[in-house]
């Protein structure tokens, strides 16, 4: 039961670093793909009718982790306070940014949400990245299961470290690099001409960044994280998903992209979960790792609700997410034709 | 002497929830005036209702936007700042959280998404099934946010497990709390009451200025009846059995607000007067003669129970504040209803349009129902004090034990910072969406 729970969240937020992180890279190519205001607006329209329904994935996630691990919910969101809480105002000004700046006619105003769009966005990627790190690398969790992470302590991985380290630092990096290549994707298929043109070279020159990145990741993660070797070695099983993402890789590298944009969007999103998914296997079973005391670690069995409160759980939400998924694969096929640049015909011009 | 983190904890939940309930109960509230004027639309010919619900939903979608991002950090602060009360109530808190975001806020979100981008692309039909959608999914995260603080203010369903957490007996149980019924009832018509006095408030405004005259008659005929029945039901019968309740199953919480110190039998109903916490009086006290023991018992004589009748240390820590909190909701309750009453009358009469004075009356009353909504939100939640779960879990057990007072303040200076500038923009937007006005149907943009 508890494993069925861990395998649903993993799954969940799987859920939104695909669908929210294509809105993150939307973001970070923005000032280097969109050279005018028709082109701005096209990539507007392009995320516009789905990223609030996106972002509700991060929210029914943690709730969810609330529902099923609360000790795990309480520790690691008291934990990353600093982390979580800068998290919140990036999302905020995220939000804002989007809906407001067709509130305003003067270029000023324009530019500066453009701005405050792109900065939130790139860090938000940053921020993602910078929080898979700290889970993979661990944790300071006390005796009774809590901890409390300094935005740093020597950037050293050890016992007592702290947000940042060299190695968040490098997960951060893939995470920012990864998204805006899976946001790129998103882009060349809901674009045409020039714009589509551009998007795929960043696309490639993303790619370029990330392979190295990626590579480091697999020689640094189980230096590290020791655990994680040892889960693979238990668990051979569970290879293919790196296996899978190395695949993802070079088919988005070998994707014509003008001809096939939509292989190319689902080769960066299966490189993004299975990435995610390798990562979630290797710390199975554990929530939160400890740094100071393996036995401090919080597990899905430690960390779980009681049964009655799981067994409920599997009564409706299954069904309610299948719902969503029914109703947001309609809206994502209603926009599915390339963006054009009206904006919203609600929108004051 | 309250501890400091707990101070700086307890000042953000309340900052972060005031300011976010600012939002949705102006949407929970138009979104019901939205399915109607949706639904004029498509009984009628024409584009005239079109018009009315597209500028409607532009506003809608503005404080939605405000309500959306305002949100989040509410849910992550049960993880962040009450670590220990997530961990002790998750069991049961948990469940209601995940509800709202599985069946609520992905229906809200996805359908404004197609709303805004797809009005030009999709048929009135489907315009209409979004907006019931949209409705839909607003009310229930009315609902499901209320049955977890029904819960907090009356626990029920629940089991206490052999490491001392909570979990939940009956889901079933949690999501009909008696307390949900009135609570729910009465949270919802207040803003069914705060939508239509901003509805009116801005057609107000364009009838005095004289723009816009077609779509502000349009919008008057909505929003007065519409406010007129909230506000009666505010008071009667939701208010009153709302206070009964209180009386029922959290009679000390009761006794603060109306400000009866000591029990008494048949006692008065206090409309006017200050508090004295030295002295355990009220000043200046004007009064009904045995109207709460009335009112609570159905009995002129009935023995309503004091703060004297309860411990020292299960007292609400601002009874003041509690004290006229309440009297502030109950107070513009009586307000709200004169106002739109008399807009009824003169509506009914068929002289509401050139009454200049009664529409600047009802341009200046949009901010009461939100100070009234806020005045209850801290009539409920000052008065659950010391208790975070009512009668089960003290509030200062609740915090996260790592998170130290300088952190707390931190970002409860940063939410001030972030919120004051929100709050400014907010208005700053509005402004801009009322100067631009309604698209009429003789300078429409064919949109
Ligand atoms: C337009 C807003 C508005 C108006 C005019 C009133 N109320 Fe109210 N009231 C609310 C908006 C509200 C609210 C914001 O919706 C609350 C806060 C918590 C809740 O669920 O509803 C609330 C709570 C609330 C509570 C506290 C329940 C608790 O402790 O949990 C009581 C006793 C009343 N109301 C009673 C009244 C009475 C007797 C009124 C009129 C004479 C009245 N309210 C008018
Ligand atoms: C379901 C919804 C809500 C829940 C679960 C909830 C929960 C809480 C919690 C955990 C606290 C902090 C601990 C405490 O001081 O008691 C709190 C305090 C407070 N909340 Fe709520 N709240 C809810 C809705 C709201 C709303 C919508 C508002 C305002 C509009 C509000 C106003 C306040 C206020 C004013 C306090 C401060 C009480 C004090 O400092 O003594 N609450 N609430
Ligand atoms: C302390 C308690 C609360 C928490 C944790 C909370 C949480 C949230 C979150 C996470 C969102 C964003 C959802 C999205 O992305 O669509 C949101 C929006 C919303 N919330 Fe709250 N909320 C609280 C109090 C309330 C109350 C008391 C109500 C109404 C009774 C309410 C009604 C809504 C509505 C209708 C929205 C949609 C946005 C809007 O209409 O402005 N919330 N809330």
């Amino acid at each position: 039961m508890e494993t069925l729970w861990y395998a649903l969240l993993t799954c969940v937020f799987i859920a939104y670093v695909v669908l929210d992180g294509y809105d993150f890279g939307v973001g970070i190519l923005s000032p280097f793909v969109a050279r005018n205001e028709t082109e701005r607006l096209r990539l507007r329209t392009a995320i516009g009718p789905v990223w609030t329904g996106n972002e509700v994935w991060l929210i029914a996630g943690s709730a969810l982790l609330f529902l099923a691990f609360p000790k795990a919910f309480a520790a690691g969101f008291s934990g990353f306070y600093l982390a979580l809480m800068i998290m919140l105002w990036l999302l905020m000004g995220r939000g804002l940014a989007f809906e407001l700046r067709e509130h305003g006619e003067h270029e000023l105003w324009r530019g500066f949400w453009d701005g405050i769009f792109f900065l939130a966005n790139l860090l938000l990627a940053f921020v993602a990245g910078l929080l898979v790190g700290n889970l993979l690398r661990g944790v300071p969790l006390e005796a009774d299961g809590y901890f409390f992470l300094a935005w740093w302590t020597d950037f050293r991985p050890g016992a007592q470290p702290g947000l940042l380290d060299w190695f968040t630092l490098l997960t951060g990096a893939t995470m920012v690099a990864l998204l805006t290549l899976h946001g790129g994707s998103f882009l060349t298929m809901k674009t045409r001409g020039a714009l589509q043109a551009r998007t795929e070279k960043a696309v490639q020159s993303t790619l370029l960044m990330l392979t190295p990145l990626l590579l480091a990741l697999v020689v640094a993660v189980p230096f590290v994280q020791p655990f994680f070797g040892r889960h693979y070695k238990a668990a051979p099983i569970g290879s293919v998903l790196p296996l899978l993402a190395a695949v993802a890789l070079l088919s988005r590298r070998l994707t014509p992209v003008r001809r096939r944009p939509v292989v190319g969007f689902a080769a960066s999103s299966l490189l993004v979960a299975a990435l995610l998914a390798a990562a979630a296997w290797g710390t199975f079973p554990n929530l939160l790792i400890a740094t100071t005391d393996q036995t401090h670690s919080l597990t899905s069995m430690t960390a779980a609700a009681e049964r009655t409160g799981l067994e409920a759980g599997l009564w409706w939400v299954p069904a309610g997410l299948a719902l969503v998924i029914v109703y947001q694969v309609w809206i994502h096929r209603l926009f599915s034709e390339p963006a054009n640049s009206d904006a919203s015909s609600l929108t004051p011009p | 002497m309250m501890d400091t983190a707990l101070l700086y904890d307890r000042l953000q939940f309340a900052v972060t929830a005031t300011f976010h309930y600012l939002f949705p109960q102006l949407t929970m509230g138009l979104a019901l005036l939205l399915v109607y004027l949706r639904s004029r639309d498509l009984l009628s010919d024409g584009d005239h209702f079109h018009h009315v619900a597209t500028f409607w939903t532009r506003i809608f979608a503005l404080s939605f936007a405000f309500g959306v991002v305002t949100g989040i950090p509410l849910q992550f602060q049960f993880g962040t700042n009450w670590a220990r009360f997530s961990e002790f109530a998750g069991g049961i808190v948990g469940q209601t959280l995940a509800m709202e975001g599985v069946f609520a806020f992905f229906l809200e979100s996805s359908f404004l998404g197609l709303l805004l981008f797809g009005a030009s692309r999709v048929s009135r039909g489907i315009l209409w099934l979004a907006t019931v959608l949209l409705f839909v999914g607003a009310w229930l995260s009315g609902y499901f946010i209320l049955a977890t603080n029904a819960w907090m203010q009356h626990p029920v369903a629940y089991r206490v497990t052999p490491d001392g957490r909570l979990t939940v007996e009956s889901l079933m149980g949690l999501l009909t709390n008696p307390w949900l019924h009135w609570q729910f009832a009465h949270n919802m018509t207040a803003a069914v009451a705060t939508g239509a006095f901003v509805m009116a408030a801005v057609c107000a405004l364009y009838l005095l200025s004289g723009r816009h005259r077609a779509h502000a008659e349009t919008c008057l005929r909505t929003a007065v009846p519409a406010g007129a029945l909230a506000s009666v039901l505010l008071i009667t019968p939701t208010g009153h059995e709302s206070a009964r309740q209180v009386f029922e199953f959290q009679p000390v919480k009761g006794a603060a607000f109306e400000g009866l110190f000591r029990t008494e039998r048949g006692a008065d109903l206090l409309l006017i007067g200050q508090p004295n916490m030295e002295t355990m009086t009220i000043d200046n006290p004007l009064v009904v003669p045995s109207a709460l023991s009335l009112l609570v018992y159905n009995d002129l004589y009935a023995k309503v129970k004091g703060l004297d009748a309860f411990p020292r240390q299960d007292w609400p820590d601002h009874i003041a504040l509690l004290y006229y909190a309440y009297h502030i909701m109950a107070g513009l309750g009586t307000l709200l209803l004169a106002v739109m009453g008399s807009a009824l009358i003169r509506l009914w009469r068929g002289t509401l349009f050139t009454a200049r004075r009664l529409l600047w009356l009802l341009m200046l009353s949009a901010p009461l129902p939100y100070l009234a909504t806020t005045a209850g939100w801290m009539t409920a939640e000052l008065g659950r004090q010391p208790w975070l779960v009512y009668g089960l879990y003290r509030t200062e057990e609740g915090l996260s034990p790592l998170v130290h007072s300088g952190n707390a303040l931190f970002t409860l200076l940063g939410f001030l910072g972030i919120y004051l500038a929100l709050g400014l923009l907010f208005v700053l937007l509005l402004v801009e969406t009322l100067r631009h006005g309604p698209t009429e149907p003789d300078v429409a943009r064919g949109d």
